[in-house]
């Protein structure tokens, strides 16, 4: 649920230009003002910063900050964790949204809100459900200890949890979509000849790549930038289970803040790249969709 | 106008069903399903009594009340701002608009630890506005101040984006009469257009207090944690966690899983309201 909505659009439709509906110059003004400089305050300068706390002590010990095995490593798990998550949650988002876009069957509402429950949940409650089922304490706890086989405060857990947070990504941008195409080309080809692989490939595949990369967008960045869902089942073990935002807490409680904000900067440039990729694959997914009504209205 | 599309797909006919729902459920079921019941599980294990027990002692109420008041708050900030934001982005044009509107998202793109550690460098008291802060007598940082700022910055895309798209629906020409009508702007704006985007404001405003509410990584690092103060629910279930209070992490988890699902309820109401008005 959240995140969803407000993801899903951006950019503004059409413009007012008739002069009766028109604010005064002075109106205009003030409200871009106001507009602009809470956007400063609240977005621009958070990001300004994270760079100009890094540099405080020159670019020297800036780089020397990169110069950390433990960085290496938690750069290596969260990558490992969003290797992971992401792609199992683009097979899951595939052909959870084949299943409910392509069929009708009972229970279809239900189904999506069921897929959207993680974006609901706190990302500290999700760690927790996941300490409650695999931790010594938990469920499973026992079982898992006589076999000798660590999922909290492991790799393992971690992995868990991150494919739990970023779960609703791709199939809540396919679903949509694919729902507004419908499924007359998949018939036609079904007329051709075609088997239910050979469909998926040549014909649905093309039609949703656009939607299919932004949710992986999405997803990954969520995957490599989630923190407190990671933090409770992780057990901050230095050079094995910190991921990189884990890995930015350490530093910044340690009051190494020159490497806190170093090791953030890489996160604060992922972030960009992705609102970057964000806004150009947005625009295509808005064409597709747009295409998709109107063939439907036709 | 969906009855057309209701006719044409045809159940069954399209491959492929069997395989792709047995994969989304088994999926869902292992990774969502089962682990949400063990939450359920342990609950079970306790009493009401001493689920209540828990959940009233006064550090849990005090964090519950920072969670809520301050999200409350932080999404009232943004119901005011965000419309701001939003009517600017939709109605105006000016040089760099798209940047703008891209950087509007920065706030989900951003891990959480790095918003909330650059807040506090900010809002310290040696901080670019932390030190404009202090002689006016606000602590901006390890404050409630603080923790209100981080709650902001975490809610405010989802005001923007709920509201822009309908801002973007709204009929140029019922404007247009009201002003034919010879109502001023100031009367159409608040006859017209408020009670126009009236349900995507609701709807912006619930996700983004329940996103707050929830919310962690962006507050840890500013609030200084201070138990009864600035000590937020999220933060106090990891605190029982490390003392192997199971049981009571369990429980505020519950309170604040209840929570959400009112929450999650009453968006959905909120866009079955606005749908129905749309028609």
């Amino acid at each position: 649920m959240a995140g969803s909505t407000a993801m899903n659009f951006s950019g503004a439709g059409r413009r007012v230009t008739s002069p009766s509906t028109r604010d005064p110059a002075w109106v205009r003004w003030t409200l871009t003002i106001v507009a602009l400089g809470f956007l400063a305050l609240f977005l621009v300068l958070p990001l300004i910063v994270v760079f100009a706390e890094a540099l405080r002590e020159g670019m020297g010990a800036y780089l020397a900050s990169f110069n950390d095995r433990d960085l290496l490593s938690a750069v290596k798990l969260t990558l490992i964790a969003a290797g992971v998550a992401v792609p199992l949650n683009v097979v899951f988002g595939l052909c959870a949204a084949w299943a409910i876009t392509k069929f009708h069957f009972p229970g279809r509402a239900l189904l999506i809100t069921l897929i959207d429950l993680p974006f609901a949940v706190s990302p500290v409650v999700a760690g927790l459900i996941f300490v409650l089922v695999f931790g010594l304490q938990g469920w499973l706890g026992p079982w898992l200890l006589e076999r000798d086989i660590k999922i909290i405060f492991a790799i393992p857990g971690i992995i868990l949890v991150t494919m739990f947070i970023t779960f609703p990504f791709v199939a809540r941008e396919l679903i949509p979509l694919m729902e507004e195409q419908g499924t007359e080309e998949e018939q036609a080809a079904m007329t051709l000849g075609a088997g239910g692989w050979t469909i998926f490939r040549r014909v649905t595949l093309p039609n949703v790549r656009w939607a299919l990369l932004y949710g992986v967008i999405l997803c990954n960045a969520r995957a490599m930038g989630e923190f407190g869902a990671v933090s409770v089942v992780s057990g901050h073990i230095r050079g094995e289970t910190n991921t990189l935002p884990l890995h930015v807490e350490i530093l910044y409680n340690e009051y190494s803040f020159v490497a806190a904000f170093a090791t953030a900067t890489i996160l604060t440039l992922l972030a960009l790249v992705t609102l970057v990729l964000k806004s150009i694959v947005e625009h295509r997914v808005r064409s597709q969709m747009r295409r998709a009504a109107e063939e439907s209205m036709a | 106008m969906m009855y057309p599309r209701l006719f044409k797909r045809r159940p069954g006919r399209i491959p492929g069903f069997g395989l792709t729902m047995g994969i989304t459920l088994t999926y869902l079921g292992l990774l969502v399903l089962i682990p949400l019941t063990g939450l359920i599980v342990k609950t079970s294990e306790m009493t009401f009594a001493e689920y209540w027990a828990t959940v009233t002692e006064p550090r849990v109420m005090a964090s519950f009340r920072l969670s809520i008041f301050g999200s409350l708050l932080s999404a009232s900030i943004n119901l005011v701002f965000g419309f701001i934001v939003a009517w600017v982005l939709v109605r105006y044009s000016f040089p760099g608009r798209k940047v703008v509107d891209a950087l509007v998202d920065l706030p989900f793109a951003m891990p959480t630890a790095v918003s909330g550690i650059a807040l506090t460098a900010l809002l310290a008291g040696n901080g670019w506005l932390g030190r404009y802060l202090e002689p006016l007598g606000i602590r901006g940082a390890f404050s409630r101040f603080g923790v209100i700022v981080a709650l902001t910055f975490i809610g405010l895309p989802f005001v923007v984006r709920t509201l822009q798209p309908a801002l973007a629906d709204l009929e140029p020409e019922i404007e247009e009469a009201a002003a034919s009508l010879g109502a001023g702007r100031f009367t159409t704006v608040r006859r017209v257009i408020i009670p126009g985007v009236l349900p995507a404001a609701l709807t912006g405003f619930a996700l983004a207090f329940a996103r707050a509410v929830g919310e962690y990584g962006s507050v840890v690092f500013i609030s200084g944690n201070m138990p009864m103060k600035t000590e937020i629910a999220p933060l106090l279930i990891i605190t029982k966690l490390e003392q192997y209070d199971y049981a009571g992490a369990t429980a505020i988890a519950l309170t604040l899983l209840g929570f959400s699902f009112v929450m999650l309820l009453i968006v959905n109401l909120l866009q079955v309201w606005s749908s129905s008005r749309a028609r």
